[in-house]
Order: C-alpha cells, then sequence, then structure tokens
C-alpha cells in the first residue's frame, strides 16, 4: 500500500471535513489559488470553490480575528498561518479573544476555530520564520494546542481539531510535510485521533524518549542508534497533543523505565519539557533513579548559518548523547 | 502596463539637472552591481551554497539606487526581506552580502541573519525583515529618533504592494501624521504579494498610496523604473521631511522579475512570462538609464560593457570570498543575544541568563 505523505494527510483530513460540515471554511493567505504555499491545501479551491477556500491580504490580525468572531456565529474556520511564526501579527486576537471569550461570556460563547500551520526551526528561514510557539499557546487556559508527528497523526487531529468546538491551534512542520520518516500508510475509512492523547510510538525498557512533533522522528531514530551501538532499549512517547495532556501515557511510561529525556525543539525557559518535568516529578518520583534530563533547542533565537542551525535545534546525535549521561 | 516613459520632463528637476556625469555613471555602475549580485546569488544559491529563502530584487533596482543616491549623513533606510538591493546601494560590501548568504563569519550579520535580515546600521541601513509590514513600525521610530534629537534627517521605510494592507502599517501612518515625524514611505508596488495580484489583495481608488487622504498625508506616485523621475519624486518627499517634519507615501511602479523567491513553485502560474518580457523589453530600469545616458553623450556602449564585466567580477570574487570564509563557532549561537553578557557587565554576570543543556 502507497504511504500518504504528511501534507497529504492533512489535505484528505481538510477536504472530507469540507465535505462533512457546510460550516466549515479555509481561509489564509495563498490557500486558494496558489495551493497554499507549502501546498497542504493543494486543490481545495478548484474542488470546493471561493465560499469554501478564500484567500486573504496579508493581514494576519484582521483575517484571524475575523475568523474568531465568524467562529463566535457558528462558522467553523480552519485558518491557515503560512508560519506559525506569524501568529506573534495576531496575538491579540489568537490570546485576549479566542482563549476568553468563552470564559468571560460565562460560557455562551464558544469559539469552535482551527488555527492552522508549521511551527519549525531548522530550514535556515532566520530568527522570524522559525519559532515554536506550542509553549506560549499551551500556557494560556481555553486553548487547545496539538502538534502531530506523523501523517496518521496530522490526519487524525486535524479531523479531531474541526470537529471539536473550541479553539484548537495545529502546529504542523515544514520539515515533515514531504518527510518519508512522516509517512503513514493511512487506511481508506475515515477516522479521528482524539486530542489529549498520547501514544507509545516504540517499546522499550531502558529509558523513555518523550517528544512532541518533529523530535518524535528525531527521538525514534535516536532509539534505534541507541539499541543498535549501545545495547539501550529506549521507549519513545510521542505527546501528540500538548493541551490537553495525557499525563496518564507519560507516567505509566516512566513507572516502567525509570528514567526519562525529554525532547522538545522549544527554547528551554518553560518550554514544553519543562511542563512534562514537573509532571514527572511531582507524580513519579519514586519511580525515577535518575534525574530527568532535556535535549532542547540552544538558547537563542534561530540561527541562520545552515550547518550551525542543525545543532541548535535537537538532533539524534545530541540525544544519543544526553541519554548516555543518564546514571 | 506603463504609458510612454517621460524621462524627459524628470530630467530637468533641480535634483537631476545638477547632477554631475560621474555621477549619473555611478548610478548605472549600482544598478549593475545590484542586478549581477542578484544573478550571481541564485546561481550559488541553485548550486547549493545557501539555505532559507532568497528574495531576489531584479527588476527593482532604480528604486533602491535612486532613492538612496539622495541620502545624506541623517538620512536612514530601512525595508523588508528583498533587501540585497538597499544593502549595496547604501554601500555595503559585495562580500558581506554574499558571506551572510553562505551562513559565514565574515556575513554582515555573521551568518546570524541570513537573505532576509541584512543589516549596516554603521551606513544607516537599519535591515531586511522577515515579517511582512514589520518593518513600518520601526521606520516611524527611527523618524521619532531623528525628531526626538533634534536632527534634520529623514527615515525611508520601503514595503511591497503587499504589506500596505498589515494594520502595523496603518497604525504607523496616524502616528506618521499625528505626531508630525520624517518618515517617508515608499511602496514598491511590484504588483503581488507572492501569487496575489494588487487586485486580489487590496480595496483602494486608483492607487495604494492614496490611503495617505485619509490620514491627511501627503502622497505621490511614479514610474519606479526611472531613476530621474525616483529620485524628482523622492527629494520632494525628503524636503518636506527636513524642512517641515512631515511624512509622505511615495509609490513606485516596477517589476520583479522573478519569482516571489526562489521556491516560488508557481513563478509561471499567477503571471505569465510574457508580461514579464513587455516590461523587460521596454522598462528594464537599467536599459532605460543606460540609453538615457547614451543619448546625452554620458557613456557610450564599451563604457557600459566595461561596467557590466566589472560588476560580473566583483560578484564572482564576492562569492569566492564567501566560499573561503569559515563558518561561526557553535558557540556563535549564543553570542549577540544580550548586550550586557557579551560585554560581561556587572549586568550581564547576574543571574543565568541561558538554559540549554
Ligand atoms: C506577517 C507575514 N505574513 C506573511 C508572510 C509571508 N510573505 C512573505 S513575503 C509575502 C508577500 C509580500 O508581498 P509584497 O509586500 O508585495 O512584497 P514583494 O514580495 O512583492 O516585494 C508574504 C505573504 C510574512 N513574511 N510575514
Ligand atoms: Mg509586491
Amino acid at each position: 500500500m502507497a504511504l500518504t505523505l504528511y501534507r497529504q494527510a492533512l489535505n484528505r483530513a481538510l477536504d472530507e471535513e469540507l465535505a462533512n460540515d457546510e460550516q466549515v471554511v479555509i481561509i489564509g493567505e495563498e490557500v486558494a489559488e496558489y495551493n497554499g504555499a507549502y501546498k497542504v491545501t493543494n486543490g481545495l479551491w478548484k474542488k470546493w470553490g471561493d465560499k469554501r477556500v478564500v484567500d486573504t491580504p496579508i493581514s494576519e490580525a484582521g483575517f484571524i480575528g475575523m475568523g474568531i468572531g465568524a467562529s463566535m456565529m457558528g462558522v467553523r474556520p480552519v485558518m491557515e498561518l503560512m508560519f506559525f511564526s506569524f501568529a506573534y501579527v495576531a496575538l491579540d486576537q489568537m490570546i485576549n479573544n479566542a482563549a476568553c471569550v468563552r470564559y468571560m461570556s460565562g460560557g455562551l460563547i464558544n469559539c469552535p476555530i482551527v488555527i492552522r500551520g508549521p511551527a519549525n526551526a531548522g530550514t535556515s528561514v532566520g530568527a522570524t520564520h522559525s519559532h515554536t510557539p506550542e509553549n506560549l499557546f499551551a500556557n494560556v487556559p481555553g486553548l487547545k494546542v496539538v502538534t502531530p508527528a506523523t501523517a496518521h497523526d496530522a490526519y487524525g487531529l486535524m479531523k479531531s481539531a474541526v470537529r471539536d468546538n473550541d479553539p484548537v491551534y495545529v502546529m504542523e512542520n515544514t520539515l515533515l510535510y514531504g518527510d518519508p520518516a512522516a509517512a503513514s500508510d493511512l487506511p481508506d475509512d475515515e477516522f479521528t485521533v482524539p486530542i489529549g492523547s498520547a501514544e507509545v510510538k516504540r517499546q522499550g525498557t531502558d529509558v523513555s524518549l518523550i517528544a512532541h512533533g518533529r523530535s518524535v522522528i528525531v527521538a525514534l531514530e535516536a532509539a534505534k542508534q541507541l539499541d543498535e551501538e549501545k545495547g539501550i532499549n529506549a521507549e519513545v512517547v510521542d505527546l501528540r497533543s500538548i493541551r490537553p495532556l495525557d499525563e496518564e501515557t507519560i507516567l505509566k511510561s516512566v513507572e516502567k523505565t525509570n528514567r526519562a529525556v525529554l525532547i522538545d525543539e522549544n527554547k528551554p525557559f518553560c518550554g514544553v519539557s519543562s511542563q512534562i518535568a514537573a509532571t514527572i516529578q511531582e507524580k513519579a518520583f519514586d519511580s525515577l533513579d535518575s534525574p530527568v534530563l532535556r535535549v532542547t533547542s540552544i538558547d537563542a533565537p534561530a540561527i541562520y548559518c545552515p550547518p550551525l542551525e542543525k545543532e541548535q535545534v535537537p538532533n539524534v546525535s545530541r540525544v544519543v548523547d544526553m541519554v548516555q549521561k543518564l546514571g | 502596463m506603463q504609458e510612454q516613459i517621460e524621462t524627459h520632463k524628470y530630467s530637468e528637476a533641480e535634483v537631476n539637472k545638477s547632477l554631475a556625469d560621474s555621477e549619473k555613471i555611478e548610478f548605472l555602475r549600482q544598478m549593475v552591481r545590484i542586478r549581477r549580485f542578484e544573478e550571481a546569488s541564485l546561481k550559488y544559491y541553485n548550486a547549493g551554497k545557501m539555505g532559507g529563502f532568497l528574495h531576489l530584487y531584479i527588476g527593482q533596482e532604480s528604486i533602491a539606487v535612486g532613492t538612496a543616491s539622495l541620502c545624506g549623513d541623517n538620512d536612514h533606510i530601512i525595508t523588508a526581506y528583498r533587501d540585497h538591493g538597499h544593502a549595496l546601494a547604501v554601500g555595503m560590501s559585495m562580500n558581506e552580502c554574499m558571506a551572510e548568504l553562505y551562513g559565514k563569519k565574515t556575513g554582515c550579520s555573521k551568518g546570524k541573519g541570513g537573505s532576509m535580515h541584512f543589516f549596516a546600521p554603521d551606513k544607516n541601513f537599519w535591515g531586511g525583515h522577515g515579517i511582512v509590514a514589520g518593518q513600518t513600525p520601526l521606520g516611524l521610530g527611527l523618524a521619532y529618533g531623528l525628531k526626538y534629537n533634534e536632527v534634520k534627517g529623514a527615515s525611508l521605510c520601503f514595503l511591497g504592494d503587499g504589506a500596505v494592507n498589515q494594520g502595523s502599517f496603518h497604525e504607523s501612518l496616524n502616528l506618521a501624521q499625528l505626531w508630525e515625524l520624517p518618515v517617508i514611505y515608499i511602496i514598491e508596488n511590484n504588483g503581488y504579494s507572492m501569487g496575489t495580484s494588487q487586485k486580489r489583495s487590496s480595496a483602494f481608488n486608483n492607487c495604494l498610496a492614496g490611503r495617505g487622504d485619509a490620514y491627511g498625508i501627503e502622497w505621490d506616485v511614479g514610474k519606479g523604473n526611472d531613476i530621474y523621475e525616483v529620485r524628482a519624486k523622492t527629494k520632494e518627499a525628503m524636503d518636506r521631511a527636513h524642512n517641515d517634519s512631515q511624512p509622505t507615501i511615495l509609490e513606485f511602479d516596477t517589476c520583479r522579475y522573478q519569482g516571489h523567491s526562489v521556491a516560488d513553485s508557481n513563478a509561471k502560474k499567477y503571471r505569465s512570462p510574457e508580461e514579464i518580457d513587455y516590461y523587460k523589453e521596454n522598462y528594464d530600469p537599467i536599459n532605460v538609464w543606460k540609453n538615457s545616458l547614451l543619448e546625452e553623450g554620458v557613456i557610450d556602449e564599451n563604457d557600459y560593457k566595461e561596467i557590466d564585466n566589472a560588476a560580473k567580477d566583483e560578484a564572482k570574487e564576492s562569492a569566492t570570498f564567501a566560499e573561503e570564509s569559515p563558518f561561526p563557532e557553535p558557540s556563535a549561537i549564543t553570542d549577540d543575544v544580550y548586550f550586557e553578557v557579551d560585554n560581561q557587565t556587572e549586568s550581564g554576570k547576574q543571574g543565568k541568563h541561558f538554559f540549554h543543556d
């Protein structure tokens, strides 16, 4: 069976959700006639037309806010940010409005909006285009944040996100869109992946590598190397969803392996891994045979220099080295 | 498309009438240098020497060169990610620019910024900005700094026809007029923001600069391919900034010959190659200027060839320089984040600044 690429899986999910619900509308820069800057919406404008797939001017604060307002009226917009880094132009709308309106209205108003786009470093596009704001948005109660690492999860989480009645920010990755390592064998029948469920992507006994997004692919590669070269049998836990967070799967894994290395493309200060580390020490302290260690991005704005940026983000050799530092 | 170019009218403008032949030749040389640099960077990008994006300025050279030619010691420039032309026009060297594209330590930003983020504050060049319209409040801030310190100068802030739809630009316009700041917004209207034509992205009456009416800001439109016209219109705006501390919006028609960036997969779909060919044939800024100078007897064909060959050589040498330069050390990743840490001040030594393993 042919494997489906991450970008194709997202495309299929969006196409099916456009068919499933007339309120679903795709809005963003270059999503329609250009077929998406990264081709995630390829063919959808041609198939669904101007009403369902809409190109916008470069006005993120305006059109993201508009999507949030429309979602209050029952429209179900799926908004594309060409890069999630451009969310910073629309931050007020995404935090003050999308996250707070339900609360401030005492539950009278909902925001069933999806905001999606790539949120990653590692492509030498410089500091302004390489932010990973999943920790920032997960810090905001009212928002949901998912970070699929495989085509399977990208498909299933996107469908769940569109059907969810809360704002869901789906953070994708330009390096995964066409990566064979992230491709999946998708069944023909529709399915969803529940928001808030982690998955053990590789069973192991010696250490839990806990990651999200592309770091999962890095962790799987590192686990293979640790197994083949060091005789260390690592388990890989893919968070998939940052908020809500599947604490149970994390804790079960750590209770089994007694060691954890967290792999996180976020910058370290209050990165997603900070929350995971806090959870583990609070709830599985007695299971730990060594401190929880982390491999994060090196703590500076994303450097342009291509070979150095590969060192700045978590990579296989940094993970392998860190695992060996465990007692 | 544009009508017949009224070169002659603008050549009579005071600011152009006084030009020495050597200055006119210098404009030609600058435009040709930009074009040859861009062609070389495309070639080496395609050879895998660079990462990320590469937005080329080919076709728009007359705007950067014409405007920068008017800048004095207290005039400042800031632009978006299509910044190589402005960088060279303000006097940055091909070497430091090419080395930046290669991500090398000898680059203008030490390999940290890349194509979209060139800087040279010593030449009054404040970048190189990757977020569409993100530079527009900064340009306002440069003007604020001038006025605050009672310096007679202007801030020339460049933006695209797509950038005019960002809220930050509109907020900047309001502040510019409200506080009478010496900023000149120069819209380089090449008709497209990525694959979106101006018509599909902007609601407007006649032109984009006309939005200035809503704020009472003076504005003007012109043909961007003619250095005489660019200089004549920019000079008026600069006088307004220098003498009256008033903002201006200028809009120059232009054309980018290449795709939005090298990665523009649809470059041949959203506009026809004929549209570009027609422009190149009739309005190419280098040709137009070259022909004026030939007509005026300022240069002959041979002079042009010499200028062109020198520019090609310079571009090629810059690639050799970049190739031979070292990459920054891995430890450089955390340099240049904090002034106080880099300079080991008391403040920089207090507390922990970096948190990775
Ligand atoms: C806030 C933001 N949104 C989107 C982008 C992606 N993007 C980069 S350039 C561009 C088109 C801008 O067009 P225009 O302003 O006309 O400038 P030109 O490229 O024609 O010089 C877009 C959409 C970005 N860099 N920043
Ligand atoms: Mg444009």
